[in-house]
């Protein structure tokens, strides 16, 4: 919509430009008019630049729109194996799903890193610190501003499954991109 | 309509939580081989209106739990007195009754009395008198420190019964944020009083050398912090706000200083922070984990857990001479040390076949002994006296407090009503 009014302009100009060629007797009035005619084609020129960027733009959209769909398809939530920092092959396909997304924006995000129960709770806060730092190193090697990204780690204090046992602690290793 | 009814949903929740708070009861499920045999008469009562607390059945209650001893059941007792010359030996040796003790409990003003006898009933002799006073208001601690006083006079060792523990309690909200409340109550979780609650984790509860303050970590800015909070007047200060972790703070003996977690330089390290002053000082310099901090009784050096070795295990910092040795060998994990008072046993979580268990380690032998045989035990605190070990496990899915004697030899459940309950911190001696 912004391009409106400096559309409007153009025409105004190349309508003034018209009549001076119309009525054209001096040199001075069809120096006016030539320049009129310039200043046009000069604007007219601009609002075709625009739409070409509208037009990139409505494609950006829809790429940005397929980028953010194949990433929110693999999930925000990246898992780890016990007592590792190391991302996994499946990490690392979801994590390169966002941060193609994070390469067309500038949208801050925040690294939540998590452990499961075992091993103390001080150990598992620095151990889920380091699972959100894993995650944002990557991100900076891969292009996205350290500055764009906070982590902070709640260690075993935030589960998502409460119980025992391999299958609730797989759920709990995790880092959660938001 | 449903927005509304879902935040009343969580406020009628809080409040029932409230309500029924995490109040400790005591089972003991394994005691020692030949406990000595103590009848505890009921205490006579001269004052007007009920005795405003069951002096003998918390005297009682101490000494079973402590599984050194086992009291004689009222119902069995042939006599009741409440002063010497009522007593008659035939009726305690009758029973096999070893000690016997009697009390009386008067009230002036708001003053409460207890006068307490000890009697050797075998030896026919009377062993130990005394007396508490204080405000009427604090008679279960009164209590204790009779239980502390025959403790010590029939073990040799202080009893660390009046004294009282930090917990953290776990409601959770189904669908919501779990509620978090740091709570402090009696040794043996009687009079439970809740300090802070929130919706964000609370960890780390620890005490102050005098026992006047508390510091804990919490997550109640969204980002963790460490706070210090006076008991007398629940002024509380936030000590730290770095970027990262802010954890496991951790008094010096001398109350000036606290040791901390910090990894605002990059990965997590042990800090120094003065406590007048906010100066910090950085103790370890390390890629790897250096975490949990604690104090050796003179000051002069801290025990950490550190993963530099690959796995976590426990090491030592001369704060003289500023150098590390490795104290742990046995196993790929001991984390989280508590020295003993006598500076020689720490206790800590090992792991061994894969279950986390609490263990031993004394300092002079070098050797470790495994306490516990559940399978998640974590976050032990030892009594001030040396005798006992608080520590969390888990019954079914459900977070409970346990306790263990240092020999492993006796052991005891405090089951919550409801809620998962961690991190038992054991308060130093009390001052009167």
């Amino acid at each position: 919509m912004k391009h409106l009014p400096v559309a409007g302009k153009a025409i105004t100009l190349l309508l003034t430009a018209v009549l001076l060629v119309a009525c054209g007797t001096t040199q001075e009035e069809k120096d006016a008019a030539a320049a009129a005619a310039a200043a046009a084609a000069a604007a007219q020129a601009a609002q075709e630049a625009q739409e070409s960027a509208a037009a990139a733009n409505a494609i950006a959209t829809v790429e940005q729109a397929r980028l953010e769909e194949a990433a929110a398809a693999l999930g925000n939530v990246f898992y780890f194996e016990y007592d590792s920092t190391n991302l996994t092959p499946e990490a690392l396909a979801a994590l390169d799903a966002h941060i193609a997304v994070l390469q067309t924006s500038t949208e801050d995000v925040r690294l939540q890193g998590h452990t499961d129960e075992r091993g103390t709770r001080e150990y598992n806060l620095a151990l889920g610190e380091g699972r959100a730092i894993s995650v944002r190193d990557y991100m900076v090697a891969n292009g996205i501003e350290s500055f764009r990204i906070e982590t902070i780690s709640y260690g075993e204090e935030s589960p998502v499954a409460y119980g025992s046992g391999d299958g609730n602690w797989a759920q709990n290793r995790r880092v959660v991109l938001e | 309509m449903k927005v509304l009814s879902s935040v009343l949903l969580s406020v009628v929740l809080a409040m029932v939580a409230s309500i029924a708070q995490a109040q400790l009861t005591i089972e003991i499920s394994q005691g020692m081989d030949n406990p000595t045999a103590i009848a505890i008469a009921p205490f006579a009562w001269q004052g007007n209106g009920a005795q405003p607390e069951d002096v003998a059945a918390v005297v009682d209650s101490d000494l079973a739990r402590s599984g050194q001893f086992v009291p004689i059941a009222r119902t069995d007792m042939l006599s009741r007195p409440t002063a010497q010359a009522d007593v008659f030996y035939r009726d305690w040796r009758a029973i096999e009754a070893e000690y016997l003790l009697i009390g009386r409990v008067s009230k002036a003003n708001n003053e409460l009395r207890i006068e307490y006898d000890l009697f050797d009933v075998l030896r026919q002799t009377i062993v130990d008198s005394g007396a508490e006073t204080g405000p009427a208001s604090t008679a279960r601690m009164m209590s204790h420190r009779v239980a502390d006083a025959v403790y010590e006079k029939l073990t040799g060792v202080p009893g660390a019964f009046a004294t009282r523990l930090l917990y953290i309690s776990v409601t959770r909200v189904p669908g919501g944020k779990d509620y978090s409340r740091l709570t402090m109550s009696d040794s043996d979780g009687a009079n439970p009083v809740v300090l802070l609650e929130t919706s964000e984790p609370l960890l780390g509860p620890t005490w102050s050398p005098d026992a006047k303050s508390i510091a804990y970590v919490s997550f109640e800015t969204g980002r963790p912090a460490i706070y210090r909070q006076e008991l007398s007047t629940g002024r509380r200060e936030q000590l730290t706000n770095f970027k990262g972790l802010n954890s496991a703070p951790a008094w010096s003996p001398d109350g000036k200083t606290m040791a901390m977690v910090l990894s605002k330089d990059g990965s997590p390290d042990i800090y120094l922070m003065d406590l007048a002053t906010k100066q910090l000082k950085r103790i370890t310099r390390h890629y790897a984990i250096d975490t949990e901090p604690a104090w050796m009784p003179d000051g002069n050096s801290l025990l950490f857990t550190s993963d530099r070795g690959g796995k976590p295990q426990i090491y030592r910092y001369d704060l003289r001479n500023g150098s590390t040795e490795r104290l742990t060998f046995e196993g790929t994990y001991n984390a989280r040390a508590r020295v003993a008072q006598d500076g020689r046993n720490v206790v800590m979580v090992h792991q061994q076949d894969g279950r986390f268990h609490i263990a031993l380690l004394d300092l002079v032998t070098n050797r470790t002994h495994v306490l516990t045989t559940t399978q998640l035990d974590e976050s032990p605190s030892i009594a001030p006296n040396g005798s006992m070990v608080l520590y969390a496990t888990k019954a079914g899915d459900r977070g409970i407090l346990a306790g263990v004697s240092v020999d492993g030899g006796v052991k005891f459940r405090l089951p919550a009503r409801e809620g998962d309950v961690r991190e038992p911190a054991w308060s130093p001696y009390l001052s009167r």
